[in-house]
């Protein structure tokens, strides 16, 4: 099915409190490599037909107004994912 | 007078908050989510829970249920609204207050019985408690932390638009300690701990007098009277 993706993190500026405590946990695996983790959210929208700029459009506005709080996350991609890997 | 609890899925507190409702003397209205019907009510509380168990962002999914439509055009036309806990993340995420609530920064659920300072004793819900009075009542989130931009964060300052402050603790990492916000109006209350756990003797926070006796929450209810009799006359 033709899906488009959405992918949403909290802002670069907040504390991302359970980034910060997989970062933790990381740092005592020994992974040190690894300075820092942010979590964030991927919605996958199936769409029922053809993924047409309309519907592109109607998803960015989805991701802006519902799908995201713009006060505390940024939407950070919204795309059809390829069919490569459908 | 009438006081409507709307009980949206997942909602824990509203039978608490109705309790409240009917101890300060008022009449307490069951309202549901998926209806589009206030039932004539004076003022609404959205209640404390965990609404569609906190999915997407907590209380986002609940500011747009279908009883909410009704919930902002009544805030919008002066109606008494006050969000408690989820009830205030339903309130934001319905951009009837702004910011935004995340996880604590301490990453813990915390539940302790929390000090307040009344920073506006002149909104709906407050005017039975003078400016600066300190209350004791419970708090209970894991997602508590107040944010906003810095713009909105001096607007809110500088209108005395923060309704309530953390003392002695912040609990959570909300910024300037801010507990709970009111909009310019102050029709809209909206706040992170839980006034309808201490509006009865033996089941509020301890005070010096003695264990559970802490009642400090009854004024938010008995305040919303006041209000809701100066709007009808």
């Amino acid at each position: 099915m033709p899906t488009i993706v959405v992918d949403v993190m909290p802002k670069a500026e907040l504390l991302d409190p359970a980034g910060k405590a997989v970062a933790g946990a990381l740092h005592r695996l020994g992974k040190t490599e690894f300075s820092g983790v942010r979590i964030g959210k991927r919605f996958e929208l199936t769409v029922d037909g053809e993924v047409t700029d309309a519907v592109l459009a109607d998803a960015r506005e989805l991701a802006a107004d519902m799908l995201s709080n713009g006060v505390i996350e940024d939407v950070v991609g919204v795309y059809e994912r390829p069919v490569s890997e459908q | 007078m009438r006081i409507g609890v709307v009980t949206f899925p997942g909602s824990l507190d509203d039978r608490d908050a109705q309790r409240a409702v009917r101890l300060a003397g008022a009449e307490a209205v069951a309202l549901w989510h998926g209806s589009h019907d206030l039932e004539g009510v004076d003022a609404i509380v959205l209640p404390g829970g965990f609404s569609y168990g906190d999915y997407l962002r907590c209380g986002a999914i609940a500011a747009r249920s279908p009883i909410m439509a009704e919930v902002i055009d009544a805030a919008n036309s002066g109606m008494p609204v006050l969000g408690i806990c989820n009830g205030f993340q339903i309130l934001v995420e319905a951009h009837l207050l702004p910011g935004g609530l995340i996880r604590n920064d301490h990453g813990d659920f915390i539940c302790r019985d929390q000090v307040l300072r009344v920073e506006n004793a002149s909104t709906a819900w407050t005017n039975g408690f003078t400016e600066g009075q300190e209350i004791t009542v419970p708090l209970k989130n894991g997602e508590g932390g107040f944010i906003a931009s810095d713009d909105d964060l001096k607007r809110l300052e500088g209108e005395g638009l923060v309704a309530f402050r953390y003392v002695g603790v912040n609990p959570n990492g909300s910024l300037d300690d801010i507990a709970g916000l009111t909009n310019p109006r102050g029709n809209v209350v909206g706040l992170m701990p839980h006034p309808e756990h201490a509006t009865q003797p033996g089941f509020g926070p301890d005070t010096r007098a003695a264990m559970r006796s802490g009642v400090d929450g009854l004024t938010f209810f008995t305040s919303v009277l006041t209000t809701a009799l100066q709007r009808a006359s």
